[in-house]
């Protein structure tokens, strides 16, 4: 695996009206790398990865992603969204379009493939996300875990180089969390750049190169998996972990 | 005769006062103003029996009405158009467009009806329909062979640049309130249907057609369909340009019948006939719809 590094965050600070959402992030995420970030909510972990594809705006430092900084310069930002697919906690799938039609809209509109070619690739990564047989009926028709499944395999047919999942589990019924997670570890398997705010520790484990934990809108601890979980360096991590694995 | 039952005797009290100054408006008409009714006159005045053609034609009420029909319909079509347009360009990302179509609706919300067709009459239709030459187009079609067909759907063609002016003053007028209902449409939409679509590149026009405006427009088609019952009504102050639709041709008549309480009662019914069957046709579509 090249150790490329593919996401540079240097310095990062993001001010919401008076409010510090971010403060001096520094964060390098290398090509084919799975990152979780993790923390208490309010701490900032959705606010960061909003700014990797510019969602969130930031206020100061730089974002460098995939060789190009996001700024104010519409072409550049469209051209970096082109490559990072996200996942959203709530789907965002378009309600008034087929399963079908979400998934061959981006390429079609965004890459300039031709119909046919976009359904095919569709067709694909439905079958990638195992539910090929879906195609034809609309968000509303679908189960959560499904409808979620669906909007996993809208931002694989933009074929990104980058993954980012914003608590892709959270507006899960428990019994539609592991289908989605399954579908996740599989892609980790891939070598796809992944960053994935969560709670699923048991995913984190699984999949983790690196563990970033945040709170108060700072990394507090970066750390790889089996060092995180057995022996975390700052008390504020340990206390958290501590609530979150206690069950 | 069950649901008269359940009238109070309240409503009973309501009913006779009314009925008392109902009858006290006759009274007044008939004894007082020794006011002629000539009920009799009317049916004329909506068709009559044309000898050379033999057979019925619409007189000036039904031209009238079948004027604002076709002024309220092209009208509502432009409308809708210009209004889209509108709507988009007060969520867009320019602040300068922002600016701009706030303006325009400022100045149509705060400024009477009549006094916005006036100016739009003089300053924009007149000047333009002079510029385009389209009185003499209009003419050479009245002329043509091919005339029925235009007027079918603009009635008479000699009168064309009038109806012009009236549907483009109307649909301007319109477009305003058009406008705000498809802005709040698209402000309707979740953040996460736009946050979605810029997540996979989309410029911000693919996204306003693609995934906010089929959502929008949706939506707002209980609110348009109740405003395009308000543009019939509304249709009624083009009369003050001289364009011929109903309301105009019901002065005519009463200066040359001086028949008052009756023609402007029969438009009265024209009018609330055929808003109350759009009513009625709008509900049955939202029903069938849901």
């Amino acid at each position: 695996m090249t150790a490329r590094p593919i996401i540079e965050i240097r310095n990062l600070g993001k001010f919401y009206d008076g409010f510090e959402a971010l403060k001096d992030i520094n964060l390098t995420v290398l090509s084919g790398e799975k990152v979780v970030v993790c923390g208490p909510s309010g701490s900032g972990k959705s606010t960061l990865i909003r700014c990797i594809n510019r969602l969130e705006e930031h206020s100061s430092g730089r974002m460098i992603v995939d060789g190009i900084e996001l700024t104010e310069e519409t072409k550049d930002i469209r051209a970096v969204r082109r490559e990072v697919g996200m996942v959203f906690q709530q789907f965002n799938l378009f309600p008034h379009m087929t399963v079908l039609e979400n998934l061959t809209i981006g390429p079609m509109r965004v890459r300039k493939i031709p119909k046919a070619e976009a359904e095919a690739r569709a067709r694909k990564y439905l079958a990638r996300v195992h539910i090929p047989e879906q195609a034809d009926k609309y968000p509303a028709q679908l189960s959560g875990g499904q409808q979620q499944r669906v909007a996993i395999a809208r931002s694989l047919c933009m074929e990104p180089r980058i993954m980012l999942f914003d608590e892709p589990t959270s507006a899960l019924d428990p019994e539609m969390i592991n289908e989605v997670l399954d579908v996740m570890v599989e892609l980790a398997g891939t070598g796809m750049t992944m960053v994935v705010v969560t709670h699923e520790m048991g995913f984190a484990r699984k999949v983790a190169d690196r563990m970033v934990f945040m709170e108060r809108g700072e990394i507090v601890e970066v750390a790889p998996p089996d060092v995180f979980f057995t022996a975390p360096k700052s008390e504020r991590c340990r206390a958290f972990l501590d609530q979150i694995l206690e069950h | 005769m069950n649901r008269l039952g359940k009238l109070h005797w309240l409503d009973w009290a309501i009913l006779a006062l009314l009925i008392l100054f109902a009858g006290y408006v006759w009274f007044r008409i008939d004894g007082a103003l020794n006011y002629k009714w000539r009920w009799e006159i009317i049916p004329q005045y909506l068709f009559r029996y044309d000898e050379e053609k033999g057979r019925w034609v619409a007189n000036i009420l039904m031209q009238g009405l079948m004027n604002t029909v076709r002024i309220s319909v092209l009208a509502g079509m432009l409308a809708l158009v210009l209004g889209t347009v509108l709507g988009l360009a007060r969520v867009a990302q320019n602040l300068a467009v922002r600016m701009l179509a706030r303006t325009y609706l400022e100045v149509l919300r705060n400024v009477p009806a009549v006094v916005v067709i006036f100016i739009f009459y003089f300053f924009l239709s007149e000047q333009l329909i002079a510029a385009f030459g389209v009185e003499s187009w209009a003419r050479g079609i009245a002329r043509g062979e091919n005339a029925w067909i235009w007027e079918s759907f603009f009635g008479d063609m000699r009168r064309f640049p009038s109806l012009i002016s009236g549907i483009l003053v109307l649909a301007l007028f319109e477009s305003a309130f058009v406008g705000e209902i498809v802005r709040a449409g698209i402000q309707s939409i979740p953040k996460g249907q736009r946050e979605a679509a810029q997540s996979i590149g989309m410029t911000w026009g693919d996204e306003m057609r693609f995934i906010v405006l089929p959502q929008a427009m949706r939506k707002v088609v209980p609110p348009l369909a109740s405003e395009f019952i308000a543009l019939v009504k509304n249709s009624a102050i083009v009369s003050l340009i001289s364009v011929h639709d109903l309301t105009y041709k019901t002065v005519e008549l009463v200066s040359s019948t001086r028949a008052i309480f009756e023609a402007w009662i029969t438009t009265a019914v024209l009018y609330g006939g055929l808003c109350f069957l759009l009513s009625l046709l709008f509900r049955r579509l939202e029903r069938g719809k849901g």
